[in-house]
């Protein structure tokens, strides 16, 4: 008899986490090799451990669920540490551990030379103990742990490079925002307590399932699905908290790519997905879900136009695609918003290590304005990287393809307005990726002789260091290259698991609710002219951004500087991201710090809880001051202080007449 | 027969006399003669009260202050040969060796 799989689920999140602790308390004295050794076979038992789950587990399979330990327990309330494996955690765990193991070897070429190397293997191996958690957890408070714990991974690897100020200002910053977003994750999370009397999925799902259905006025399951998706916007930086995931590029690039593209990003789509039944519930929460979304998508995608460099490109990218996760899950269709996780962790994740190849190949430039060319020194980097872009295009019968096809259509068949939006930002999005790769990659190499490339310190640099001088640009190691291929690979056949909605089949039993189950209980009726149609639509649009792209930066690259310039204000506003970071920086940073200066520190510190402390201080000073003249040590002024009391009490005697 | 006012106003006299004395001398054996002139006034007050009550505690007591007051005298005089013998004064403001 073969050993139950099932049984060792605790194992898949506890090996990482056995990883990170040895790293990260012995790492200092052990050698490279071995830091190596270890985070990289803790975190590929994990991804073994995943496969061997997945290999038993079927669209019918049940759901699992072990109770490891209790927690708490008070009253009729009880939390207690368990764990949850169905379609969707499998899908999660898949893409995490697979992603995350592929990441982990790239790391090592990428991160050899960096003195913090040990460090860096413990915080990723803590990154994917802590996403683990996540996506098994079978309550909303162990699933909490997991969230706060891959923003404390996010934190330490955004500031890896703590003596870098603009590392550590984007660590604080990334971690401030994600706290207001938990913020309304946690009052969620109050609310089915007081509401529910439970965390775990299955009471709270049960109990919002015997809810009526809010169709008109806001009741509960909105209150309790707005104040999600806050913490789901501030997790997967949708508008209006996204503005800490463009400055999360300062860390290292396989953390861009495992933490800020493929994986924690996504944890909020995750969570929406996951609350499916109280969304669905709440036709006013999943609206704003669908335009937080759609906004979001093409807003972010906006902004990518005008970036120059390499990663920031990709950052807006990555907020924009996780506005069409959240438009499809706003839109009833979650089954397609997590194919689209699935397939966006592959050509997301190997974009950003491609753009990391670029980097590391260039000696740590990351101004796209400063490359160009590349595709003679790197054909590899650029064979994958060009894959991955064709996916995010959308370009059939790539991965992105399937997804953005999917998502379009099920938009399309809540509002044409969705659908419109989406389609323009598919343009964009292929217009921005094309820009991308055309100056990257084609052209001649624009990068100064290249080893006073480390003057410009005007831009943020991957200044990981690097022991040789850098010539000429250069290809990277196979450790890192090998990570591309697996991923260019799943970008191209990883669409495919959704041919036929075989994808959705799979999900279906966890989104197995309400009017979803209608809509995708006919899946041949909707395969309609319409639908190729539309098909053809977003096919024909992403290739137009493509000729777009090759029009403007191959065939005539003075061109753009001068649309740019004839456009004025609005450019200016574009490359600058609308300035919405000034705005925040007007709005919230700004009176915030000044009231905390004025009215915290000075008024109240100061002015109340140290003047009551050095104040009282002072007094006890001026009496003891005059009251120690008494003690003058002279005796004849004690004596006379003696009569004089005498004195007094007998004149009181006296006068009272006391007897 | 002198009334009991007298006694006490004369013991009240000498009483402050002393305590004045023992304030503004300097001089260790006036401050010793003016501390054995407040014992001795708050004698006289004890023996005019005893006479006036017809009550023998007041003079027992008298004789308890006479007492200490020759003990005192017996200590304090020997103190105040060591002093000068020691210091060659019996101003006490010189005498200040242990003040801080």
């Amino acid at each position: 008899m073969t050993p139950n799989p099932y049984l060792y689920l605790w194992l898949v999140p506890l090996l990482p986490l056995a990883g990170a602790a040895i790293n990260g308390f012995f790492g200092r004295r052990l050698p490279k090799r071995a830091i190596t050794t270890v985070a990289l076979v803790f975190c590929g038992a994990a991804f073994v451990m995943a496969l061997w789950l997945a290999a038993g587990f079927s669209a019918a399979s049940a759901p699992y669920s072990s109770d490891l330990a209790h927690w708490i327990r008070s009253g009729d309330f009880q939390v207690d540490f368990s764990f949850y494996l169905d379609q969707l955690s499998l899908v999660m765990l898949l893409v995490v551990t697979g992603v995350g193991f592929l990441i982990h070897i790239y790391s090592v070429g990428y991160m050899w030379d960096d003195d913090g190397y040990y460090r860096f293997m413990a915080y990723l191996n803590l990154f994917m103990f802590f996403m683990l958690t996540l996506v098994l957890a079978k309550n909303y408070l162990v699933m909490f742990i997991g969230w706060e714990g891959v923003g404390l991974a996010s934190y330490l690897l955004i500031g890896f490079w703590f003596t870098k100020d603009s590392a550590a200002a984007a660590g604080k910053k990334a971690f401030i925002v994600n706290r207001i977003g938990d913020f309304g994750f946690l009052i969620a999370l109050f609310l089915m307590i007081q509401h529910f009397g439970s965390l775990d999925f299955t009471h709270v799902f049960a109990a919002a399932r015997s809810l009526p259905t809010e169709m008109a006025g806001a009741g509960l399951l909105t209150a309790i699905g707005l104040l999600l998706m806050v913490g789901a916007a501030g997790k997967s930086a949708q508008i209006p908290l996204y503005v800490w995931l463009p400055d999360a590029m300062e860390g290292p690039t396989p953390v861009s790519a495992l933490i800020h593209a493929a994986t924690m990003v996504t944890a909020g789509v995750y969570m929406v997905a996951r609350s499916s039944v109280i969304f669905d519930h709440a036709p006013m929460a999943m609206m704003v879900v669908a335009i937080i979304g759609t906004l979001t998508a093409l807003f972010a995608a906006t902004i990518g136009i005008a970036q120059t460099d390499i990663k920031k490109v990709l950052a807006y990218s990555t907020v924009s695609q996780l506005g069409y996760m959240f438009m499809a899950c706003g839109v009833g269709a979650f089954s397609a918003g997590i194919f689209h996780l699935m397939t966006h962790a592959f050509f997301k994740g190997l974009l950003f290590l491609a753009a990391g190849s670029v980097i590391h190949g260039v000696g740590g430039e990351q101004d796209m304005r400063k490359m160009g060319g590349l595709r003679v020194y790197m054909p590899w980097t650029f064979a994958t990287m060009g894959i991955a872009t064709l996916a995010i295009a959308g370009i059939p019968p790539l991965a992105g393809f399937w997804s953005k096809d999917e998502i379009l259509w099920q938009a399309y068949n809540a509002s044409w307005a969705y659908w419109l939006i989406g389609v323009i930002t598919a343009f964009i999005t292929s217009f921005y990726m094309f820009r991308l790769m055309y100056m990257t990659f084609s052209g001649e190499y624009r990068g100064a002789a290249a080893s006073d490339v480390h003057g410009h310190d005007a831009h943020a640099h991957d200044d990981h260091s690097h022991g040789h001088g850098h010539g000429e640009p250069h290809e990277s190691p196979w450790v890192m290259l090998g990570p591309l291929v697996v991923l260019a690979l799943l970008s191209v056949v990883g669409g495919f698991v959704g041919y036929g909605n075989h994808f959705e089949h799979f999900l279906a039993p966890v989104f197995q609710v309400g009017d979803v189950v209608a809509r995708e209980a006919s899946p041949e009726a909707g395969k309609s002219a319409l639908e190729y149609l539309l098909m053809a639509v977003s096919v024909g649009v992403a290739g137009l951004g493509w000729f777009l792209a090759y029009l403007l930066y191959r065939r005539r690259p003075q061109l753009p500087a001068r649309i740019a310039a004839s456009l004025g204000g609005l450019y200016q506003a574009v490359s600058n991201k609308y300035y919405i970071d000034e705005l925040y920086a007007a709005l919230f940073v700004k009176p915030l710090i000044d009231g905390s200066t004025t009215i915290l520190w000075h008024g109240v510190d100061q002015g109340v809880i140290d003047a009551a402390v050095n104040d009282s201080a002072d007094a006890a000073r001026h009496v003891s001051d005059t009251a120690r003249h008494m003690q003058s040590g002279n005796l004849r002024s004690y004596a006379g202080w003696v009569a004089a009391g005498a004195a007094v009490v007998i004149a009181y005697m006296v006068w009272m007449g006391v007897r | 027969m002198v009334p009991l006012s007298y006694y006490l106003l004369l013991s009240g006299i000498l009483f402050v006399c002393g305590v004045l004395g023992f304030l503004i001398k300097r001089n260790i054996i006036t401050i010793f003669m003016s501390i054995e002139l407040m014992l001795n006034g708050v004698n006289l007050s004890f023996v005019a009260f005893a006479a006036h009550w017809h009550a023998l505690s007041g003079q027992v007591f008298v004789f308890f202050v006479m007492v200490v007051a020759a003990a005192e005298a017996a200590v304090g005089l020997a103190i105040i040969i060591a002093v000068y013998r020691t210091r060659e004064t019996l101003n006490v403001d010189q005498v200040n060796l242990l003040k801080l």
